[in-house]
């Protein structure tokens, strides 16, 4: 797999990318994707497009749902890039995409309960070894797992989830790739950033180096590798 | 008798979640307690996607797409709400620092066992979402449902047919005829819906009910 990195110049850090096309460029085959957002809150649309035109297949996609309508990862799944999906929540009324590679076993799903989902990720991003949870305990979903008593609950062992890449969707951005968030479109994006060994962020807009309130900044930037502007109609304020 | 319909099961769920509370409302039927929270108290809603404090569904035209609930409907943030990552927002699910979750069921069993998710059939997609993390994590598990199915069987049972959610975790379960609590020692009848007497209710209920009628 080619090297993962920023483009450095002299001792300036700069991990603006000029395109969702070379943000992605050296995506291999058979790679770990992470695609953060809930529903279409967060989603980075052009950079799943991008991923799509880019040609990559067999790849292992970790996102809460398993795509909606037409457009983003259900184009994905169309295009018949994914071989496993791990998800919590894959069905729903618009998921005819998945529901088709799923009924004719083109796809392979790992069901994950959703705050599991999210730990196993975060615990990646930490490098945590894994960990027990109440959650799922005396379930379908905890069949052939490691458990244990501790105190008086039960826990089923959980182990982290790490990708190669994340696509993450961000408000801002600057050069060394500190980000901020929009509301509920935050969802997954932090912890994916932090679990992946490349960090891909599609942002709304790119600020100078100083304009992020460090007390503001959600994800340091020492969890992005490329950060990508794309030019998004001006969202309506709540 | 009269059975609730699904807006009086919301108001009669609402009416028991007091001031101060940290709710978390499932998709589907427990999302219109909402709209039923008795005017005056201050109740904090939290939505597994990384929301505290959600406020009503906007004004048409007003939609944000970064804002929506756990059902991702649009939603708006009351003063005072706060926007967290989805592990934070778990932390505070299974970290038991939530007062209470409404959870849709299938079925839920003598012993409080919760099955909501999955019907267990051969050609169904299973989903889960976040139900399994509100089961084990939120302090009183209060559950909401057609006391019976539409062929007329009991969602209350001894043994849970379909795959659990959750193992013992149902607090409290409402239903279009009753309100009836899970303890130790078996299911008390809270009360039940105008007309209908506890012999008739523990008639059309699959597991023996034991008597703790305020009202009937």
């Amino acid at each position: 797999m080619p090297q993962c990195s920023a483009i450095i110049f002299a001792l300036v850090i700069d991990k603006l990318f000029p395109s969702a096309e070379a943000a992605l460029a050296d995506i291999p085959n058979g790679a770990t994707v992470m695609i953060g957002g809930f529903g279409n809150a967060g989603m980075p649309a052009a950079l799943i497009d991008a991923l799509i035109a880019q040609g990559a297949r067999d790849l292992t996609i970790v996102n809460n749902n398993a795509g909606n309508g037409d457009a983003g990862l259900a184009a994905l799944l169309k295009a018949k890039r994914v071989k496993k999906i791990l998800c919590s929540f894959p069905r729903q009324a618009d998921s005819w995409h998945f529901d088709a590679l799923y009924r004719a076993g083109e796809i392979e799903l790992e069901l994950v309960p959703q705050g599991t989902l999210a730990e196993r990720i975060r615990a990646a991003g930490a490098g945590v070894g894994g960990f027990y949870t109440p959650t799922a305990f005396g379930t379908k979903l905890a069949e052939g797992k490691e458990t244990r008593r501790i105190g008086d609950r039960d826990y089923v062992l959980e182990f982290p989830i790490h990708a190669d890449y994340a696509l993450i969707k961000a408000d801002r951005a600057d050069r060394w790739g500190n980000l901020t968030y929009r509301k509920t479109a935050r969802n997954f994006a932090p912890i994916m950033a932090s679990a992946a060994r490349c960090t891909v962020v599609q942002v709304r807009e790119t600020v100078e180096l100083g304009w992020l309130d460090p007390e503001a900044i959600i994800t340091p930037g020492i969890f992005v590798r490329r950060v990508v502007k794309v030019a998004a109609p001006l969202q309506k304020a709540a | 008798m009269k059975k609730l319909d699904r807006n009086q099961m919301a108001a009669r769920v609402a009416r028991d979640i007091p001031d101060g509370s940290v709710v978390n409302l499932g998709i589907g039927l427990p999302t219109l307690v909402a709209d039923h929270m008795p005017k005056g108290r201050e109740i904090l809603l939290h939505s597994e996607n990384g929301v505290l404090g959600v406020g009503p569904r906007p004004a048409p035209g007003h939609e944000d797409e970064d804002l929506i609930n756990a059902g991702k409907e649009p939603v708006t943030l009351l003063t005072g709400g706060s926007y967290f990552h989805h592990a934070d927002s778990f932390a505070m699910i299974r970290g038991r620092h939530l007062d209470f979750c409404v959870l849709g069921a299938f079925q839920v069993s003598a012993g409080g066992d919760l099955a909501n998710w999955h019907t267990g059939g051969a050609d169904a997609i299973p989903a889960v979402g976040g139900a399994m993390d509100l089961a084990v994590g939120a302090k009183q598990v209060l559950v909401m449902m057609e006391h019976l199915t539409k062929k007329g069987e009991s969602k209350i049972v001894e043994r849970c047919s379909y795959p659990l959610t959750g193992a013992r975790c149902v607090n409290r379960i409402y239903t279009d005829l009753a309100v009836i609590d899970v303890k130790a020692d078996g299911l008390h009848v809270v009360e039940t819906v105008e007309g209908l007497s506890f012999d008739e209710l523990q008639r059309l209920t699959g597991v023996p009910l034991k008597r703790l009628l305020t009202a009937a």
